[in-house]
């Protein structure tokens, strides 16, 4: 793959992005994400050089606001259903491995 | 040495809203586990939430109780993290546009008054319950997305005390603006606690530490003056506080750090793309404004003037409004509110706190308490006969001239039968008169008392006394 844009300064840590979320990755794969992220990150740089003075910075594409429900409640789920995907259960809990406390 | 402490709180409080915050799953606390949760609160990948305006309504009212500032922009950020409680891997929260910055609460500890200046009040989900077993963790969705707002105060507070005035004070506002029920059993408000301590002659903070997840004032009282020590205990032997998290063990008394794994996130916040910004006008913030209730501060003046009651009554009665609210109504029908006061102070809070009830619970309507102010004003019946009906009026509900009459309570004041009861009190006593003309004047409480066991309580103790008095002078 040809780099369009030029590399990030920085290196970036796949390692770490991996652990945040949750994925595992071989030697194969850090080596390909790690030219793939910096590529990304290159980019980004690329952006930061314009000027974006007086553009006010967005939190949505779309110009839509205040999109409300009202407060009315409506039935949940059956509680079945609702555990049906659950891989483990106990007395209507979702069961998970024990958390540190 | 002396140390100088500074203590700043985040306050979670649950809102009383119908739904949800982000569905429409009902908002309710003790039903089965898993029985009010829907494709939303348990983050379904394509699922979508949508605001519940109440509850926006409740953070603004909040901030407007508060006086804070409040955006007419917000928005809704993610704040990633994994934990078993939050299905969806982050926590819908606000991070750089909350509803509301600025404000403070007033407290006033044994007559110092401060003002605890407030950060800012955003708008977040609430995440499950967690219960751990031995082998396993078993969870409960159905608090997840409950509307929860974070209160942030500014490192203002500098004792534990403080903190506790600081806490009573935002419950009483948040329960006169029925934002949230406060109750502290049900989880409805829990804390996370800075606190540093440093020398009184350095300038800057000392390293902080936060006590996670307290669920009851009195247990942030105590976690409190623990840490405080802990730390001053640290630095007096030369050692170093470690910027970390703790947990309160209630039953130890003790603070313990937690494991760096389980508060060591990196949040990676980001705008919500399935939430809409949230622009409030002007004019509604004004309608909101207007219909703020009166708050406690407000009430306490306003009990001192209507009432004519000293502040250290307005004080203990508005303390809770429901206790407030009973009290004008039976002050408005009597022509003694003092007295009513007095009694709503001492017998009915004792009565109330003896049976473990609120005052919803209360049998005795403000009617009838009046009513049996006024027996004792008009002399029918004497202050121990009356504290007799009122406990059977706790008990029952019933008429107090109705308990008088069944137990026959009327007091006598009638001169002449009181007179034969002294004649055979006075000769029965012939030590005490002696003592009497003696000098020692106190000997006539003690005869009084003969005149009160004769009449089986019902003589009127002031006229007895007078007539003892003045048979024994003469």
């Amino acid at each position: 793959m040809s780099k369009a844009y030029s590399s990030h300064t920085e290196k970036i840590d796949v390692e770490y992005v991996a652990h945040l979320a949750r994925i595992k990755l071989n030697e194969e794969e850090r080596e390909r994400f790690q030219a793939q992220l910096e590529e990304i990150l290159g980019y980004v740089d690329q952006l930061k050089t314009l000027n974006v003075e007086g553009v006010d910075p967005m939190a949505h594409p779309f110009p839509i606001q205040n999109v409300f429900r009202e407060d009315k409640t409506c039935p949940s789920l059956d509680h079945e259903v609702a555990m049906k995907n659950a891989p483990q259960k106990r007395n209507g809990h979702f069961m998970v491995p024990k958390i540190v406390e | 040495m002396n140390y100088k402490v500074t203590i700043g709180l985040e306050t979670h409080v649950q809102l009383k809203t119908n739904t949800k915050v982000w569905c429409s799953c009902a908002n309710v606390y003790g039903h089965p586990p898993n029985t009010d949760i829907c494709l939303i609160c348990l983050g379904y990948p394509g699922s979508l939430p949508v605001l519940n305006k109440e509850a926006v309504r409740l953070t603004v009212m909040t901030g407007l109780m508060l006086g804070c500032n409040i955006n007419t922009y917000s928005k809704f950020d993610r704040k990633s993290y994994f934990y078993p409680d939050m299905p969806k891997n982050y926590q819908i929260s606000q991070y750089d546009k909350p509803f509301c910055e600025g404000g403070g609460v007033e407290i006033d500890v044994d007559g110092d008054r401060k003002r605890v200046s407030l950060t800012r009040i955003h708008l977040e989900e609430d995440v499950g319950k967690n219960i751990h077993h031995e082998s396993a963790s078993l969870i409960d969705f159905n608090r997840a997305g409950t509307p929860l707002m974070e209160i942030v105060t500014e490192p203002d507070m500098e004792s534990a005390d403080e903190v506790f005035a600081y806490l009573l004070a935002l419950k009483q506002i948040l329960t006169y603006g029925a934002v949230s029920d406060c109750n502290l059993e049900q989880g409805n408000i829990r804390c996370d606690v800075n606190c540093s301590v440093r020398p009184a002659d350095q300038k800057e903070l000392g390293t902080k530490t936060e006590i996670k997840n307290m669920n009851t004032f009195k247990g942030v009282y105590r976690a409190l003056k623990h840490e405080i020590q802990r730390q001053i205990d640290v630095v007096e032997k030369g050692g170093v506080i470690h910027q970390e998290a703790r947990r309160w063990d209630d039953l130890a008394g003790v603070t313990t750090a937690m494991r760096p794994k389980e508060y060591a996130h990196d949040y990676r916040y980001l705008p919500d793309p399935d939430l809409m910004s949230v622009v409030l006008s002007d004019e509604q913030v004004s309608k909101w404004r207007e219909a703020l209730p009166e708050l406690p501060a407000a009430r306490r003046s306003r009990l001192v003037a209507e009432y004519n009651i000293p502040e250290y009554d307005a004080k203990v009665l508005a303390a809770d409004k429901a206790i407030a609210d009973y009290y004008e109504e039976a002050a408005r029908l009597s022509d003694h509110p003092k007295v009513v006061s007095n009694w709503i102070m001492t017998e009915v809070l004792r009565a109330l706190s003896e049976h473990d009830r609120g005052i919803q619970q209360i049998k005795i309507s403000p009617q009838y308490l009046v009513d049996l102010v006024k027996l004792v004003d008009d002399k029918t019946i004497n202050m121990p006969s009356a504290k007799e009906v009122f406990n059977q009026m706790f008990e029952t509900g019933e008429n107090p001239s109705t308990i008088v009459e069944h137990k026959g309570l009327v007091q006598v004041s009638d001169t002449d039968a009181i007179d034969a009861l002294i004649v055979q009190v006075l000769e029965e006593h012939p030590q005490s008169v002696g003592d009497y003309r003696n000098g020692k004047k106190n000997a006539a409480q003690f005869l009084v008392g003969q005149v009160m066991r004769l009449s089986k309580g019902k003589a009127n103790p002031q006229i007895a006394m007078e007539a003892i008095q003045k048979k024994l002078n003469s």
